[in-house]
């Protein structure tokens, strides 16, 4: 079946491995044509994953968390 | 009120370079003899001309290079220097795998006391934090096998069928996140979501892994992978966009 002549549930039902895959889904014929959310669903998952790297360490553990480390260390738990 | 939110803008351009880990390249410690490499900070920074191996000077063992050797050596100090560099990342990535601060960081402690135990194997094939990392990624997975969660079926288990899954979306045009997230907003989303899928989303989208590492880890083929990577976007879109509307933005 062509991307033209593919219903949104069915484009959407291949997004995962389109996406996974690394194909460009944006020039996907139904893409192109669709007249209702896929284009907005496709930006909106990008925009989820290029946020998502943003979200790198910020949090710290609690600072006796080494002096438990260093405790398990000298039981022989190390 | 005026909340103070930090907003994800969504135009890629505004985004870091994607840096999955702090590249420290140790040297292998064989026989020819570790000292009289050298270390190297960022594969970005590696050398790019093709000197001759016989012309390059010897460099001397960088800081960190010298304190992995110490610590290697069984040297306490240096250990809890590498537990200085590196806790924020590892308490980070297992938080963030499991969501929970008590557990992430009885299973810091346990990655460190592996650590520990295993430090002195680490032969320098790969950058010590990336094999840090895999360490502690692996000590989260077994704590989440002893806990009996079924990593990769969890879909099946949570959702019956596809329908009930995540939202997909075949309306007219609907609330849109493209512009920007709010960072809260999608750390509580990941927090949120269910544990196979919070896996997946960090392994891939947060760290940066490939399906076919993270298929390898998880022991799970690469389709499954990327459907629930997919799904659990899905989840995350569902959970913004409630989001986006409580707080009344579009």
């Amino acid at each position: 079946m062509t991307g033209k002549t593919m219903s949104c549930e069915e484009f959407q039902s291949q997004l995962a491995e389109l996406v996974g895959s690394g194909a460009d889904v944006l020039n996907h014929p139904h893409i192109r044509d669709c007249k209702n959310n896929c284009r907005q669903l496709y930006g909106d998952l990008q925009t989820i994953a290029q946020a998502a790297k943003q979200l790198f360490p910020d949090e710290q553990p609690e600072d006796n968390l080494w002096e438990r480390i260093e405790s398990a260390i000298k039981k022989g738990d190390g | 009120m005026a909340q103070q939110q930090t907003v994800l803008t969504a135009t890629t351009d505004n985004y870091p370079q994607r840096k999955r880990m702090p590249r420290t390249r140790f040297p292998k410690q064989a026989s020819e003899g570790s000292a009289a490499q050298t270390v190297q900070e960022d594969s970005a920074a590696e050398p790019q001309d093709a000197a001759p191996e016989a012309a390059k000077p010897q460099a001397p063992l960088s800081p960190d290079a010298e304190m992995l050797a110490r610590a290697q050596a069984g040297d306490h100090h240096a250990f809890a220097h590498l537990y200085s560099l590196h806790k924020r990342r590892i308490y980070s990535l297992c938080l963030r795998m499991v969501g929970n601060v008590a557990e992430a960081e009885d299973l810091t402690q346990e990655a460190f006391l592996q650590l520990h135990r295993k430090i002195a194997t680490f032969r320098g094939d790969s950058a010590f934090s990336t094999w840090l990392h895999r360490l502690s990624i692996n000590v989260v997975l077994m704590h989440l096998r002893k806990k009996g969660l079924p990593l990769m079926s969890l879909d099946e288990a949570m959702e019956p069928s596809y329908d009930d899954g995540p939202g997909r979306s075949f309306g007219a045009p609907d609330l849109s996140l493209t512009g920007s997230i709010d960072r809260l907003a999608l750390e509580r989303a990941v927090a949120a979501l269910p544990a196979g899928y919070r896996l997946i989303f960090v392994l891939h989208d947060v760290e940066g892994f490939e399906h076919n590492e993270i298929a390898a880890m998880l022991d799970c083929s690469v389709g499954n992978s990327k459907s629930q990577l997919h799904k659990a976007r899905l989840k995350l879109r569902d959970a913004l966009r409630q989001s986006l509307r409580k707080g009344g933005k579009r």
